[in-house]
């Protein structure tokens, strides 16, 4: 198969799943092997492009002309082919993982449940292999509109308002920051297509470029930068598979990996670098990661303090990109990975402490780990690479992103990093002390019980093993990063 | 001489003559296959005729073979081209639904009399697309606007009869405005052919007859177009209209009268002095954005659902008119293209509304609760149909609100940009208040067993509604057209 095929076919197996989804939707054991079998079928193929992309070839695909000179493609560059890894390689854990929830929970409309979800990594591949910032848009769409059933999952009026704030904020801000930014910047370049170097040199100078910069950051909603970041945590009455692949994994990295496409490919650090009006990006950032961690450390919902996390982690990505020094961008590049390995273990844990505990408050979770070594064990992993500690995969990212700064003498980013290191140890080391220090509570809510369901503990078993494994070989993920940097 | 030389004529002639034919006929059966013959007829002339305008350029056909400007000229250019396939398409899909929903909404011995009054509507709104005579658009706008008046009132709810009086007076007033208009302009130039109108009309600087006679036609047209405040009209109009009617006229009537005052605006005013020093396109502006923003909120406030559609048609209306307030060809691009793009999206609406209507026996939000469960086809339509309202992108609404903000970017107003897309937020809003009564709340305990309505009221909106997929998709045959038509209307100026 050509590699334009080969595109060509990646975005099309997980539609072609979503309607055998549907079509076996009375048969719940074939619907869920098609849905296993799509979502292993998806990696393949994304899989199958890496040797090539290793190699420095970028295939590229021609799908149709939407405007007059502007049509929606797709070339797999470094960036891309890193996302859609991470985002279909999960998919397979996850659905291991919402076969177990689902079904020990007894959620309806799973069906629907299933279908959405491979529409939703289509949407993420199309985000990821997108050749231009339209096609970029117009991904982007999509996945706001088909997670939006997944968020209202449960139907009730906590789930209907969760899903206003979600669809307002992410609609919102795309359709009145990105979109013009889309329409200016194919206005005054005369394309949008993702260049290495960017296409705005020289279009577009001072004041505007700040502008046009803070377009596309806050038209960027799933990145989460403050004050746009309450669609997040507004998610998290989604059943937790979809906080956990969705809002842990494929939208939110959508949000930074936009991010970051849009500073190399669009802008290009050379021009964000030479003009200083645009260095309002870094302390935004900043401001983010350490506001969200301190509400983090305030929530007792433990879905609620996972979600803030996410929200300072994202702007961890979002800083590596603003601060353009090239350690730190590749920092920001790992991280991608790095995080979200990370925290969809986090969301694992939380959702099968949900199942076989019913518990969902920090407060609660004693001396759980007696019950749940297995689940609470991979949570400390998890925790230890969001607070960025070795043997942990956070450790890496965390060291290019530092090391960047430093090289760049950027020391409020330094310190800034350092203080949310602190912070994360702050609200995460608490929940694992608990769980195997402390004594559990003899109360009326306490019922005896073990670990969650096997499919379940595999999953999280695995991506913890994946965070664990990330460290010793993170030799993918840096050689993408690095040759994305030198355009390669 | 071939049949083909005379596709201008035969245009309006068909239905106009099927018309008296199905009065003669009596039977519903013979009416609606003579109605339905006539339409698609029209329709395959209307694509002929697009095809002859690719090939050769601007048609001129003289009516009787009298040479304009003396005798009455009808003339074929991209735009016409471009609105009678819109139109007759149009009737061409909605005829088919409205043998089924009428047979639910209409009682039998009037069937025939609507199809009569639908054939003399499609024929007076073919004949305002087509004619290049000012005086024949005013009497085509009298034959589309008194057939539709009985067409309003053939409504089943009694309330019907009010909005066709309400309609009645409004399109009277507006009919008055519009032939002072004509009149004014007949004294100035002395001729009715409006090319010879507008290279007359050059020659005459500062005079205060031209003056009235653009107040007047502003206004009337204004008025028929519904753009706001003069739009009053039209929510009655549309909510108790038969259902198939609604459909119809939401994606055709107003489109119709945009397509009148862009021919005088450009065709005619376009290049005199008059035109040029009058603040038209500050107006246009206000008037737009008022309309964008006042109907989108009023819409968010209903508790029908044809009222909420019909409340953000006046909102729809506001981008059209804004699109060639801009003066430029990335705006009546725009203009052009959403006129197309709306009337898919909207008629695909209001058929399947009709359809809900048919199944559930009304379309109040209280009604209609949890018709996502029971009616899941017609609810995902109108879905994916308020999508493009919204202007999402892989919907039609996307294209014409992308060439809109494209065009206030070219004049540097970023304050206008902000508006469409804020005004854009306010489709999501109505659209989701409709999204959350159909999928969040259980439908009504005695409609709970019902379905979705049958193949023959479905399957022409779903047609619709796949066009508004398609033309976001892949737009070079309304972009293509929209662009070529702007260049022409503002080349006919410069």
């Amino acid at each position: 198969m050509s590699p334009t095929t080969l595109i060509a076919v990646t975005l099309a197996v997980p539609i072609i799943g979503a309607v055998f989804i549907a079509a076996f939707h009375r048969q719940p054991n074939l619907r869920e092997a098609v849905t296993l079998l799509t979502a292993v079928l998806l990696f393949t193929c994304v899989i199958a492009l890496l040797p090539q992309v290793l190699g420095g070839a970028q295939p590229a695909l021609h799908l149709l002309d939407v405007l007059p000179g502007l049509a929606l493609t797709f070339r797999v560059e470094q960036l891309g082919m890193l996302f859609a890894l991470v985002a279909s390689g999960l998919w397979i854990l996850n659905s291991l993982y919402s076969f177990g929830y689902m079904r020990s929970n007894g959620e309806s409309h799973q069906t629907r449940f299933y279908v959405c979800f491979a529409l939703a990594l289509a949407a993420s591949i199309g985000i990821a292999y997108a050749g231009n910032a339209f096609t970029l848009f117009v991904f982007y769409e999509l996945l706001t509109l088909v997670t939006y059933p997944l968020v209202t999952h449960h139907g009730t009026k906590e789930a209907q308002r969760g899903g206003r704030i979600y669809l307002g904020l992410l609609l919102g801000t795309s359709m009145v920051f990105l979109l013009p930014a889309v329409i200016f910047t194919w206005k005054v370049a005369g394309t949008t297509d993702f260049q290495p170097g960017g296409i705005l040199d020289g279009q577009v100078t001072g004041l505007a470029l700040a502008g046009l910069l803070a377009l596309y950051m806050f038209g960027i909603g799933k990145a989460a930068l403050m004050p746009f970041h309450r669609w997040l945590p507004a998610a998290m009455v989604a059943p937790t598979p979809v906080s956990a692949l969705l809002h842990a994994v494929a939208v939110v990295k959508a949000g930074v990996f936009c991010v970051v496409k849009v500073i190399v490919y669009v802008f290009g650090i050379d021009l964000l670098a030479a003009n200083a009006g645009t260095a309002w990006l870094v302390p935004v950032a900043g401001f983010t990661i350490l506001a969200a961690s301190v509400v983090a450390l305030r929530a007792d919902n433990l879905k609620r303090r996972l979600a803030y996390s996410t929200v300072s982690q994202l702007s961890y990505v979002v800083l590596a990109a603003a601060l353009l020094a090239p350690l730190s961008l590749i920092g920001a590049v790992m991280h991608i990975a790095a995080h979200a390995l990370g925290k969809i273990t986090l969301f694992f844990a939380a959702g099968a402490i949900y199942t076989a505990a019913h518990k969902t408050n920090v407060s609660q979770l004693d001396g759980i780990g007696r019950r749940m070594p297995w689940t609470m064990g991979a949570f400390a992993i998890g925790a230890l690479s969001m607070i960025g500690l070795p043997p942990a995969a956070g450790f890496v990212s965390k060291w290019y992103m530092l090391a960047g700064a430093m090289e760049a003498s950027r020391w409020t980013a330094v310190a800034v990093i350092i203080a949310s290191t602190l912070l994360n140890a702050g609200y995460f080391l608490p929940v694992v002390y608990r769980a195997f220090f402390r004594a559990p509570v003899a109360g009326d809510h306490d019922h005896p019980h073990g670990e969650a369901p096997l499919l379940m503990v595999l999953a999280l078993t695995a991506t913890a093993a994946g965070t664990v494994l990330l460290f010793f070989l993170p030799d993918v993920p840096l050689a993408l990063a690095r040759q994305m940097l030198t355009g390669g | 001489m071939s049949i083909a030389a005379h596709l201008p004529a035969l245009q309006v002639v068909v239905p106009l003559l099927a018309a008296p034919l199905s009065v003669l006929l009596r039977d519903r059966r013979a009416a609606f296959a003579v109605v339905l013959v006539a339409a698609w007829t029209a329709f395959a002339i209307a694509i002929a005729l697009w095809l002859q305008v690719s090939a050769s350029g601007t048609i001129s056909y003289h009516i009787g073979s009298w040479t304009p400007p003396w005798g009455i000229e009808y003339r074929v250019d991209r735009l016409t081209s471009f609105v009678l396939c819109l139109v007759s398409g149009v009737a061409a899909v909605v005829l088919p639904y409205s043998w089924a929903s009428i047979e639910r909404e209409l009682p039998r011995d009037q069937h025939y009399l609507f199809f009569t009054m639908f054939s003399l509507c499609l024929a007076g709104l073919l004949g305002i697309t087509i004619t290049g005579d000012a005086f024949n658009i005013f009497v085509f706008l009298e034959i589309s606007s008194l057939s539709t008046y009985v067409l309003i009132a053939l409504g089943r709810d009694r309330r019907a009869l009010v909005a066709a009086y309400q309609y009645l007076i409004m399109g009277t007033i507006g009919a008055t405005f519009i032939v002072i208009g004509i009149g004014l302009l007949y004294l100035q130039t002395g001729t009715l052919n409006l090319v010879d109108m507008g290279q007359r009309l050059q020659s005459i600087s500062g005079h205060r007859g031209v003056l009235a006679a653009l107040a007047f036609l502003t206004v009337g047209l204004s008025l028929k177009l519904a753009l706001f405040p003069l739009h009053q009209w039209l929510p009655n109009a549309y909510a108790y209209a038969p259902s198939a009617v609604s459909a119809f006229l939401a994606a055709t009537a107003t489109k119709v009268a945009v397509y009148a005052l862009l021919r005088f605006y450009f065709s005619v005013f376009g290049a005199t002095a008059v035109f040029r020093q009058l603040p038209m396109a500050e107006l246009m502006l206000v008037l737009a954005l008022a309309g964008m923003f006042v109907a989108s909120t009023v819409a968010c406030f209903q508790s029908d659902l044809k009222r909420l559609f019909a409340y953000s048609s006046v909102a729809q209306i506001g981008y059209i008119v804004l699109g060639l307030s801009f003066d430029s060809v990335t705006g009546l691009t725009a203009t052009i293209v959403h006129l197309a793009n709306h009337a898919v999206t909207k008629g695909g609406i209001f058929l399947l509304l009709g359809a809900v209507a048919a199944s559930m026996g009304g379309v109040t939000l209280a009604r209609t609760q949890g018709m996502g469960r029971v009616m899941p086809l017609s609810s995902f339509g109108i879905v994916l149909c308020g999508l493009s309202l919204i202007g999402v992108p892989g919907t039609a609404g996307f294209i014409s609100k992308w060439y809109l903000i494209l065009a206030a970017l070219e004049q540097g107003q970023w304050w206008l940009v902000f508006m469409i897309v804020l005004s854009s937020l306010l489709a999501v809003v109505y659209v989701w208040r409709f999204v959350e009564s159909a999928y969040f709340k259980a439908p009504r305990a005695d409609l709970a067993d019902v379905r979705d309505a049958p193949a023959t009221l479905l399957a022409p909106a779903m047609l619709l509604v796949a066009a508004t997929l398609y033309f976001g998709l892949d737009t070079s045959l309304t972009v293509g057209a929209a662009a070529e038509a702007a260049a022409e209307l503002l080349g006919a100026t410069r």
